[in-house]
């Protein structure tokens, strides 16, 4: 699995919505399944999938797919 | 009775005093231990001991709670290493007297990072893990001095009553991922705390307690085992005190 596939599999279990809703411009609460109890979920599954531990800067930042790629490229995860 | 079974509790201030005894207690119920404390000699020592008489895992990790760099440290390696926490027991903690007068800054920034600041460093970074089981418990050690307030100790008071506070909210957030957070407000408990306390201060601390005697760390460990187990598994953001009926 590459780690796209494998970043879009951890947004949508955390979220609990289809994989096609996962696309880079899908922002923090711009759905309802996104909220501030599935975005800690989804913080955790982001650092069980990619073995890293997320700054708390980078989790407050962390508020679209697309940033998500951004902010774990600087964790040496390759999109 | 294996209470604990198959979980991983992450112990902070494990070496010594009720860090000791809820780590001893937890072992003997089964419970897979990740032990962090300043000193690594004892940390050793601890885990040759509990490994020997206990068929559990011990994994040991050098740290001094108040430092956000150093705990991240540990948690970047729990993380790499996959490893899953069900419990994390805040436990480390300082006490530092002094008068209002004689409150320096200095002081007072100690006691709230040891006692307040270490409680947040290690839950924020722990709870990812029972997040991700979507399950756990998380035990705060405040006083009975965080509830009830004692002179001399106003620094100290205000860490305790702040991991109170902390606690309480917390059990709010975490509930709807089915995460306990509960508090425990100990009394007057025969550890390294508080073994320099004078004799006449040691029988006017004694004489305040209904059961006329110190508790013992065991006691505190017991209590911890409950919140820690499924026999509290609807409890969530209480503070329990273990202080023998103690007045302050």
């Amino acid at each position: 699995m590459s780690n796209t596939e494998k970043l879009i599999h951890a947004f949508s279990e955390a979220l609990a919505v289809p994989q096609e809703t996962i696309q880079d411009d899908l922002a923090y609460q711009a759905i309802p399944e996104w909220d501030s109890i599935t975005h800690m979920i989804l913080i955790s599954q982001l650092e069980d999938t990619f073995g890293v531990a997320i700054d708390t800067d980078d989790v407050i930042d962390l508020s679209s797919v697309g940033k998500a790629k951004e902010i774990l490229t600087k964790y040496n995860i390759v999109f | 009775m294996s209470l604990l079974k198959g979980k991983t509790a992450l112990i902070t201030g494990s070496t010594r005093g009720i860090g000791e005894a809820i780590a001893t207690l937890f072992a003997a119920e089964g419970a897979g231990l990740i032990l962090l404390a300043r000193n690594s000699d004892q940390l050793e020592q601890q885990k040759r001991k509990l490994e020997e008489v206990y068929p559990v895992s011990v994994t040991v990790y050098t740290a001094d709670v108040s430092d956000p760099e150093q705990v991240k440290a540990v948690f970047a390696t729990i993380t790499g290493a996959k490893m899953d926490i069900d419990i994390v027991v805040n436990n480390a903690g300082q006490m530092i007297d002094a008068s209002l007068l004689t409150l320096k800054p200095e002081v007072m920034r100690q006691n709230v990072e040891v006692n307040l600041y270490g409680t947040f460093h290690v839950t924020q970074a722990a709870v990812k893990s029972l997040i991700r089981r979507r399950g756990g418990s998380v035990i705060n050690l405040s006083s009975i001095v965080g509830t009830n307030g004692s002179a001399g100790q106003s620094a100290y008071a205000a860490a305790k009553s702040g991991v109170i506070g902390f606690t309480r909210s917390l059990s709010k957030e975490l509930a709807p991922l089915n995460i306990r957070v509960n508090a425990i407000a100990p009394g007057f408990i025969e550890t390294e705390l508080v073994a320099g306390l004078p004799a006449p201060a040691r029988e006017k601390t004694l004489a305040s307690i209904g059961m006329k005697r110190a508790g013992k760390p065991e006691d505190v460990a017991r209590v911890a085992l409950f919140l820690a187990s499924e026999l509290s598994g609807y409890v969530t953001g209480q503070v329990i005190g273990v202080d023998g009926g103690m007045m302050l």
